[in-house]
């Protein structure tokens, strides 16, 4: 892979990540336990959707094959998708939906706090606008992760289940392949021993006030999502996401 | 975002839109800051959007109109809208084709509400951020937030998020009103 290609792909990551979590959210509209919840995941999903859309349209530009970034979004079938598996996992329980919020949160905080001094300005410029958003989500979400923990034995049972159902999916988040050291070698990705070290400082930080007991870090754990090999669960997701623009192609209002 | 090319039928309705005894050239950059600062963000309309801090530059010859504008937050439904509804103002104004960029970097901050803005807000019954947003900490103790309605500083927060996505959701404890706060970011 040229630079530019291994740049392309990192911006495909991404974007993809923040798009499928933004669509994941979307599905609690009118069904969050809670009218303060309903506004606060809505308001989430729209801002990973729109942070997608500004790495979108940078690697809609350097990919320059006349796609835009509606187009990458919705005319990419699941293997060309590049999400962590984290994030296409299913809602399921509140518990498990803050859960990976946490998880999700904890490692996008990080690596965006970093992507701010990246050596491409518009990379950095995006993270800029990123970063402050999602340092909001993970306060929020590791509130949640707080209460519930340290609540009542019910939703303490209900987080540590979801702890233990997602935490096969969080080795992906902070194991680099060779994307991810290229992108540090050029000076525009995280060090990823920095990330990872971040990720479980604050992960047990927050962990150990919620009386919550974590993972081991080197538990078996499923990968793939970053090179396109997915769960069942992303196709479900884009057959609900793309159906319209596939089936109404030439469509520009909706 | 898709773009349709301008078909004749669009470029006639834009120029139809320009009054025809307007005299732009005869508006200062000055003048046209004034004009900018009677359009209101359409999601909080109590404040224009100069206030909102949101206009960053223009640049005008008397003949060529560019306006540098950043959107709140990177999925604000709000920022095309916004972005027509200067160029709307400023056609209005007898501008032909005012270019709008929009820039991400340097990123907005509430630290660029103007101070005319914020007592806006207050008077809307939004209150307005407290403190600076780059001494705002991740896991930190939270601002103390006063009711813009009784002014009691004995308020909670209901939600992180409120009804748009840079507003929390808090309650008076002694007048009992839920009230909107412009978040510090």
């Amino acid at each position: 892979m040229t630079q530019q290609e291994v740049l392309q792909e990192y911006l495909l990551r991404l974007a993809d990540s923040d798009m499928i979590l933004g669509q994941r959210l979307s599905e609690l509209t009118g069904k969050a336990p809670a009218v303060e919840e309903e506004l606060a995941v809505m308001n989430v999903a729209l801002d990973l959707v729109g942070q997608a859309r500004n790495w979108y349209e940078y690697a809609a530009e350097l990919i320059n094959d006349g796609r835009d970034a509606d187009k990458l979004v919705f005319l990419r079938d699941a293997h060309e998708y590049r999400n962590l598996l984290m994030v296409e996992q299913p809602n399921d329980d509140y518990a498990v939906t803050m859960a990976r919020q946490f998880f999700f949160d904890v490692w996008h905080y990080f690596t965006l706090k970093s992507l701010v001094n990246a050596s491409d300005e518009r990379v950095a410029t995006i993270a800029a606008k990123a970063v402050k958003e999602a340092t909001y989500h993970l306060r929020r979400s590791s509130e949640w992760v707080k209460r519930m923990g340290d609540g009542t034995e019910e939703s303490h049972r209900r987080i540590q289940d979801a702890f233990n159902l997602l935490w096969r999916f969080t080795g992906e988040l902070i194991t680099p392949d060779e994307v991810d050291h290229a992108m540090f070698k050029a000076g525009i990705g995280p060090d990823p021993e920095q990330i990872k070290q971040d990720w479980f400082g604050m992960v047990r930080e927050v962990a150990a006030q919620a009386t919550l007991t974590v993972g081991e870090e080197d538990a078996w754990m499923y990968m793939g999502g970053k090179r396109g090999e997915h769960t069942e669960h992303l196709g479900h997701i884009l057959a609900v996401m793309q159906f319209l623009p596939r089936a109404y192609p030439d469509a520009t209002t909706w | 975002m898709t773009e349709h090319e301008p078909s004749s039928v669009d470029v006639l309705i834009a120029s139809d839109r320009v009054p025809a005894n307007a005299r732009p050239e005869l508006l200062t950059e000055d003048a046209i800051w004034a004009l900018l600062d009677k359009v209101l963000d359409p999601e909080v309309p109590a404040v224009s959007v100069v206030e909102l801090g949101i206009v960053r530059d223009l640049s005008w010859d008397g003949t060529h109109l560019t306006i540098d504008v950043t959107p709140t937050y990177s999925g604000c439904p709000a920022t095309e809208l916004i972005e027509e509804l200067i160029a709307e103002a400023m056609r209005a104004a007898g501008i032909r084709d005012p270019q709008i960029n929009r820039v991400l970097t340097p990123a907005w901050t509430t630290d660029w509400i103007t101070e005319e803005g914020r007592e806006k807000l207050r008077a809307f019954g939004i209150a307005p951020p407290e403190g600076s947003a780059s001494k705002m900490s991740l896991l930190g103790a939270d601002e103390v937030i006063a009711c813009p309605l009784c002014g009691s500083t004995h308020t909670e927060r209901l939600s992180e998020f409120g009804s748009t996505a840079c507003k929390a959701l808090y309650r008076c404890l002694d007048c009992r009103e839920p009230f909107d706060y412009f978040k510090c970011i």
